[in-house]
């Protein structure tokens, strides 16, 4: 059974079309990455799994209807919908007490031990914290839930880069164990590259681009080419081109990385390249249709 | 730190055999009413507050005791039993008072604050359905607040007896007085059925209403809860030129007009006091209200499931 299955998923705001047909696929056991531009639907999408919003067309998470069946799916499912979420006015001991009384599979031991390692006192209310501290603390009690799929919606935006690394970090070290699925949007792509399993860039409300990083890493090429070799590189049709330092930047999509060698440094991208790459097309295409 | 680790996974493994697949639906229901004692704590510091400034304002009146006890006893027994109940009646009226108010600024908030501090994220990734936080939130104003009102009043209440005992006994006046007219437990149970049939019962369709607006508002849920009303009472007025809405709205508030009791002058723990719970459980103006109460609540449930952060 796959963890999160949609089928035509669709969703309006008034006559604003956030979700337009989603169909998408994620077997248990991997880390998805959802990337996209702001207003692509990426919050509505995992809004509709997380039964937050009713929606039109198929979807599943861990075998059920979100919307109709929200609480018992949140027995297995976790989420951090962004830093400012945690109710200001709960004290740190009262948020432990709270998830012992009222989840199944809350483990208080687990959120002490990882809060143990931070500088958060049991008395501290979430309003005395900063805002790393509320992420961690939120972190703590997240990765003391024996959840099945957890969701992450830009979970740490606004926090500075050793809270976000130290984030991923402890998701990856003290968390994932390949039979949990983890599903998180971001804007930060370049971070969580070493994270993902997949990937998944969504515009307009569809996919526009899927596939495992180890397709990712096998499929996509980088260089930069040696300016008299630049005419000789685009015989080869680089899927993008970009100008660093008056030098060609291309984007090679399932090109033999020997042959491309000979035109100058070539590397794997990063997400981010390959994002431009893929957005930009969408947005000529979008302008060539006007 | 490895022995640490090694512990932590040990229990991990045995409370997962433990764990059980689901909460019990009562216990999700005490956790949330929980967390609202938690996140409103004036719920039981206001009439602890409120309590205790009436015993600091008894005991600094204290003195005028033995002589206005001298001048009860002199007294007809009718107007000898209002002058001694004087003060437990005071006590018990501004029971009922706070608990109004803190009732009503409750459900204005309840389904409100957390939608507009965006908490209700939090509260949603959590396996606790809308149906058992609205009826958590809704027993603050129906059941909470009618018992901790009469624990403290009776709290307050016997205190009040046991000092003035022991100030009359100091100035050498009988206390026996007191404690022939005033059977405090008959007083507490008076109390108790007042509390239940006319501030929490009869007005159950305004705590529903309100906790209805607060589910619903996107911003100033306290107009939205007034305005609507008073513009039926204005149009009823200026149509039919009665004001009967208005009149049930205000009843139904302030717990006039019920027939709970028969005897309707006095305070409602007078010992003259008849209770007639029959024609009260019978009048259909109460299940109307009752079953309008589930209506609204149910209206507040299904805005809770549909509404997101503002």
């Amino acid at each position: 059974m796959a963890c999160i299955e949609t089928r035509g998923l669709r969703k309006a705001f008034g006559k604003t079309t956030a979700l337009d047909g989603l169909n998408l696929k994620v077997e248990e056991g991997r880390i998805l990455g959802l990337i996209g531009p702001n207003g692509a639907g990426k919050t509505t999408a995992l809004n509709a799994m997380l039964g937050l919003i009713p929606y039109e067309g198929e979807l599943r998470v861990l075998g059920r209807d979100p919307w109709s069946e929200r609480d018992q799916l949140m027995r297995d499912v976790s989420f951090i919908a962004d830093v400012a979420v945690l109710p200001r006015w709960m004290r740190v001991s009262q948020a432990l007490k709270y998830l012992a009384g009222v989840h199944p599979r809350f483990e208080r031991a687990k959120a002490e031990a990882f809060l143990a390692k931070t500088n958060i006192a049991h008395d501290s209310k979430v309003r005395e914290l900063s805002k790393g501290m509320v992420t961690q603390l939120h972190l703590a009690l997240i990765m003391a839930i024996d959840a099945r799929l957890l969701v992450l919606d830009e979970p740490t935006l606004g926090l500075d880069i050793l809270f976000r690394k130290q984030f991923y970090d402890s998701l990856l070290n003290d968390y994932f164990d390949r039979s949990r699925t983890i599903v998180v949007a971001t804007h930060q792509v370049d971070e969580i590259q070493d994270v993902l399993t997949d990937l998944m860039f969504i515009n307009h409300g569809r996919i526009v681009f899927q596939c495992s990083m180890e397709e990712f890493e096998s499929r996509y090429l980088e260089m930069t080419v040696n300016p008299e070799k630049a005419a000789a590189a685009r015989e080869l049709k680089p899927i993008h081109e970009r100008q660093v330092f008056g030098r060609s930047v291309m984007l090679f999509d399932r090109v033999d990385r020997q042959q491309l060698a000979a035109y100058g440094d070539v590397r794997t991208p990063s997400i981010a390249d390959l994002f431009v790459a893929v957005m930009g097309d969408q947005a000529g295409v979008a302008q060539g249709a006007a | 730190m490895n022995t640490q680790a090694n512990a932590t996974t040990q229990t991990g493994i045995q409370s997962q055999a433990i764990a059980p697949a689901a909460m019990s639906g009562s216990r999700l229901f005490y956790w949330s009413v929980r967390r609202e004692l938690w996140e409103n704590r004036w719920i039981y510091l206001a009439p602890l507050a409120i309590g205790g400034l009436f015993l600091f304002g008894f005991l600094i009146t204290a003195f005028h005791l033995p002589a206005r006890m001298r001048a009860a006893m002199a007294l007809d027994p009718m107007q000898r039993y209002d002058v001694i109940a004087q003060p437990y009646d005071i006590a018990g009226g501004l029971m009922m008072a706070t608990m109004i108010l803190i009732g009503v600024f409750y459900c204005l908030d309840a389904l409100y604050g957390e939608r507009r501090d965006r908490s209700i994220l939090f509260w949603k990734s959590l396996p606790v359905s809308d149906v058992t936080t609205v009826l958590a939130k809704a027993s603050i104003p129906l059941v909470i607040l009618p018992l901790l009102a009469f624990a403290v009043a009776v709290v307050v209440q016997g205190i009040t007896l046991l000092v003035s005992s022991a100030v009359l006994l100091a100035s050498g006046v009988s206390a026996a007085p007191l404690w022939t007219q005033l059977s405090l437990p008959h007083m507490s149970l008076l109390l108790l059925y007042h509390l239940i049939t006319v501030h929490t019962l009869a007005p159950a369709p305004l705590y529903a209403w309100l906790l209805l607006v607060s589910a619903w508002a996107r911003r100033a849920p306290f107009l939205w809860a007034v305005l609507p009303p008073v513009a039926v009472g204005a149009l009823e007025k200026l149509i039919f030129n009665t004001n009967y809405f208005a009149l049930a709205v205000a009843q139904r508030f302030t717990g006039g007009g019920t027939d709970a009791v028969t005897h309707g002058d006095s305070f409602p723990t007078h010992p003259m006091t008849h209770l007639t719970p029959g024609i009260f459980l019978s009048s259909p103006g109460l299940w109307i209200g009752l079953a309008i109460t589930a209506v609204f609540l149910a209206g507040a449930i299904r805005l809770r499931r549909y509404r997101g952060p503002i």
